[in-house]
């Protein structure tokens, strides 16, 4: 068994996890935090992406253990204060999500895109970044919409013509 | 129309849980004791099972039990079977062979389940199931359906000879030859529908519970219909009568078909919950959804399209093979027959059709209905026959459509299908405008000059939606009524709950059918719920699939909204001492029309439950119920526009843009049809450009995974150019035909026109991945 300490969404909690649990699983069974989610076996839909000491992280490729020590956020952490993040009102007023399966996940990927990226996104960048996110219902029009939208909003710089 | 009523881009209700990450999905679920199950699934495709050793699986670490075919047999729990009878030509029925929860003596896919572990852990669980020592004697394989009908071939069924299923006839032979013999061109092509699973990204999960004080179970899963799943686990496979059996259907992360069957995980963990005494959960992992998900499509057809000599369609004859799989899934009879060949007239007035559909056991997964199923097959046999048509005719494809467009109404096609309405010529010039499609030789030249290859092509659609009368596909062979059920329930302080049996996985049901309570009454949309999804809760319904949601959840509320309403001005009449024919609801107030007598709509409610004062003889409350089944299908169509440039160097296909011009008749909210008609196009582009599934030989599926299966990303896809035209559907009470499926069904077709245009080779098949579309320029060479 590993011991595992993080700061996640801004607690201090520990725990024992058996050594092959992955992140994702020890945030949800563990700590109860379901909105990461699983949708594939080989990290490539991204469902599951967290921040790791604030950069994104696909956490079915992370064991619980290796993340000891991290400061975690996860989708329900990504606006503490109650409001929602200017990703979270951009996805819903843009129709960004439908069976909500992927939004976290794109959610979270997303705000670190938009993080990355101080100087603004166009759409053909939204799209490259994305590879890593896979969504089944919205065909990603929206989402790509939405992501430039919240990257505009933000004020990191104007949005460059695609 | 209000700010939240109907036609109202009212954004979703449903949104504040999703992105919050407070979504409830069935893996979300724990109860207290839960254990985690495994299951030991088949690594051959075709074998006999000699023997079952648990012993060395039940000392391991955390494990709770290992349960096999032969114990869940002798509990009486029943085969899986197929709803929807469908006879031969010669009058014969289908031919079922027996497919067990669990194998006994005999696999048949990769991916059968065999046995079931149960652990304290899902590693533990999954650790014992490799220890299940499971022996086997291979048998001969076959994958493909045209290789399953050949004499010689393995054998699937004993119920099956030849492993032909059904042997299955529509449509007038004879005339259809006759139309031939006088026809002064024919087009021949040999088309294949490419196999694809569909990957919700949800995968499938399940949580049994088996309550042994109130003899009761309850049941959690990723299902489109859970009403449908309690009937069946309750009437066929013997799991515990309905009045025992709670099915709910939670959050569930995306269907698009694969959620409609009841799988032998469900029953096997809620069978298993009580023969272990602990809850049982479930969750697949993706590579078992790929194994054992329904797939979709895998059709091989021969088509033949006659034309006089003004190019009108004279007769028209389809020849179709379709794969089934290892074993009928639920309604997979329905899809290559009822969903496809009725729709092979396609918008073209075409006197004469004749089809004969095949359907074939293999060793692969089983095959059932996906985003369309069966209307995207039709559609892209009629739509690539048209187009090369137009090529070897050398005529305008559009002008060639257009020439045989089906204009007058009611149409009745010679394959059942009688369309109600529709303006095809409305969504061709949208879709051309939209598209400029009158400029694209300019933009070709401009594109050679760059080393480009540019194409463009077309795809008209037509479609069925709201699959009805139950009447109609009771006598048809469907083992289940089409209808749907909701009641609407006005609270005493005047709130609304809307129950329905229709089941929302994306669709955004709970903001939409809200906006239907708003309109009617003048409400805030807030105050409107929408409850679904629980058998404790709704009574009864027939879920989610086929676009069917909007055309017949939408079109019970009303009546039970017609019903609310009448009562409710009764009331009121009452109430404001008027005539009852006075009355009228509008912006939250009850009012006399013409007069400022009004009662707000809060204190009618109130009054239907104090009781205090009443219209002599009215029984108290404020709820009423209604079934509505359709008198017809409903009937989607539309023009989808597709132009690419090919990289001849790679065979690289960049999609340049993609213009969708639908009907769908009236609209609820234009935002969620919007959305519903983006993701069907890439689902339909995924099968045009990406999406190919591949067994070997031996049965071993090859794309078991996101690494090997190629998913549409968001590099991928263009943006959409998407618009809608509007002829009101005259079957249900809304106008509504239906979007859900549409992107799927139109798109595929106008891919591959657009590409073969662009190459010049009309010979390509689906997935059109660069190798393919390379190896196309070089053989045209």
């Amino acid at each position: 068994m590993a011991k595992v300490e993080l700061v996640v969404n801004g607690r201090a909690v520990t725990g024992e996890a058996e050594d092959r649990t992955l992140l994702v699983h020890f945030l949800r069974e563990n700590l109860g935090l379901t909105g990461t989610h699983v949708g594939c076996d080989t990290s490539q839909c991204g469902a599951c992406v967290v921040h790791v000491d604030g950069r994104a992280v696909k956490s079915c490729t992370m064991l619980a253990a290796q993340a000891s020590g991290s400061t975690v956020t996860t989708i329900e952490g990504l606006s503490p204060n109650g409001e929602l993040h200017p990703l979270q009102a951009a996805f819903r007023e843009n129709h960004a999500l439908q069976c909500g399966f992927c939004t976290p996940g794109m959610l979270m990927s997303s705000a670190d895109m938009i993080r990355r990226h101080p100087e603004g996104l166009d759409e053909a960048t939204v799209r490259l970044e994305l590879e890593g996110n896979i969504c089944r219902c919205t065909g990603y029009h929206n989402i790509v919409k939405a992501v430039l939208d919240a990257s505009a909003k933000m004020g990191k710089g104007a949005v460059k013509a695609a | 129309m209000g700010v939240e009523g109907v036609g109202a881009r009212v954004l979703r209700k449903e949104d504040r849980r999703f992105i919050t990450g407070k979504g409830k999905y069935t893996d979300d679920m724990f109860v207290p004791g839960m254990k985690h199950a495994a299951f030991v699934r088949s690594l051959h495709a075709h074998a006999k099972v000699t023997g079952i050793k648990v012993d060395a699986a039940k000392a391991m670490p955390g494990v709770i039990g290992v349960l096999t075919g032969k114990e869940l047999k002798a509990d009486g729990i029943g085969n899986l079977i197929c709803g929807w009878m469908i006879h031969s030509k010669d009058g014969t029925p289908m031919k079922m062979g027996a497919w067990s929860p669990l194998a006994t003596d005999t696999v048949r896919y990769v991916g059968d389940a065999v046995a079931i572990v149960i652990a304290d852990s899902k590693g533990q669980a999954r650790d014992a199931a490799e220890a299940v020592e499971v022996t086997y004697e291979e048998l001969p394989v076959v994958v493909s359906a045209v290789a399953a009908l050949k004499e010689g071939a393995p054998q699937l069924h004993p119920e099956a000879p030849g492993n032909l299923i059904f042997d299955w006839d529509l449509g007038d032979e004879k005339a259809t030859d006759e139309a031939f013999a006088k026809a002064a061109h024919v087009t021949r092509m040999d088309i294949v529908n490419n196999r694809l699973i569909p990957n919700a990204m949800e995968p499938r999960a399940t949580l049994g519970v088996y309550d042994a004080g109130e003899d009761h179970y309850t049941c959690w899963t990723t299902s489109q219909n859970p009403h449908v799943a309690r009937l069946v686990m309750s009437a066929f496979y013997n799991v515990a009568p309905e009045n025992k059996l709670r099915v709910i259907a939670p959050d569930v992360g995306g269907g698009f078909g694969s959620k409609i069957y009841i799988y032998p995980e469900e029953l096997v963990c809620l069978w298993a919950s009580k023969k272990t005494g602990v809850p049982v959960k479930w969750v697949a992992d993706r590579t078992e959804s790929f194994l054992a998900d329904a797939h979709g499509r895998d059709h091989v057809t021969h088509a033949e399209l006659a034309f006089d000599k003004d190019n009108r369609i004279v007769g028209f004859k389809v020849q179709t093979i379709a794969n089934l799989g290892a074993y009928m899934s639920l309604f997979s009879s329905s899809v290559p027959t009822y969903l496809y060949a009725t729709l092979l007239s396609g918008q073209y007035d075409i006197p004469a059709i004749h089809a004969n559909v095949k359907t074939v056991y293999t060793n692969t997964a089983p095959v059932d209905a996906y985003r369309g199923a069966g209307r995207p097959e039709a559609t892209f046999v009629v739509e690539r026959m048209m187009e090369t048509a137009a090529r070897e005719l050398k005529v305008s494809p559009a002008e060639l459509r257009r020439k045989n467009f089906v204009r007058s109404f009611p149409h009745q096609t010679p394959v059942i299908m009688c369309y109600d309405a529709g303006d095809f010529d409305a969504t061709l010039d949208a879709g051309m405008k939209a598209a400029d499609y009158a400029g694209f030789e300019k933009r070709r030249e401009e594109a050679a000059k760059r080393g480009k290859l540019r194409g463009i092509g077309m795809s008209c659609y037509i479609e069925a939606c709201g699959i009805a009368p139950s009447a109609a596909v009771g006598s048809l062979g469907a083992g289940v009524g089409l209808w749907e059920s909701a009641e609407v329930r006005v609270n005493a302080v005047g709130t609304i709950e809307i129950l329905t049996g229709s089941h929302s996985h994306g669709q955004g049901h709970e903001t939409t059918f809200a906006q239907l309570a708003a309109e009617r009454f003048g409400v805030p949309i807030d105050s409107v719920s929408i409850v679904h999804g629980d058998t404790d809760k709704v009574q009864m319904g027939m879920g989610t699939y086929g676009s069917r949601s909007g055309a017949v959840g939408m079109s019970a509320i009303v009546k039970a909204l017609d019903k609310v309403e009448a009562k409710a001005k009764k009331i009121a009449a009452h109430l404001l001492e008027a005539d009852e024919a006075d009355i009228e609801i509008k912006n939250g107030d009850v009012r006399v029309a013409g007069t400022d007598k009004t009662v707000p709509w809060f204190q009618v409610a109130l009054a239907a439950y104090t009781a205090h004062n009443l219209p002599s003889g009215m029984e108290p409350g404020l709820k009423e119920g209604a079934f509505y089944d359709p008198s017809n299908f409903t009937f989607p169509g539309g023009c989808h526009i597709c132009e690419v440039e090919v990289d001849p160097d790679t065979g690289t296909t960049e999609i340049i843009q993609f213009v969708a011009a639908d009907d769908f008749g009236k609209i609820i909210n234009p935002m969620i049809v919007e959305g519903q008609v983006h993701g069907g196009l890439a689902q339909g582009i995924g099968q045009a450009l990406l999406e190919g599934t591949h067994y070997d030989d031996s049965g071993q599926l090859l794309t078991a995974s996101y690494m090997d299966y190629t998913m549409p990303r968001a590099q991928d896809l263009p943006s959409f150019n998407i618009m809608t035209t509007e002829t009101p559907c005259p079957s249900n009470p809304l106008g509504i035909k239906g979007c859900g499926e549409a992107g799927a069904i139109g798109s595929p077709p106008a891919v591959i026109n657009a590409i073969t245009d662009a190459i010049r080779n009309n010979d390509l098949a689906m997935p059109a991945t660069p190798q393919a579309v390379w190896a196309a320029i070089q053989a045209a060479k």
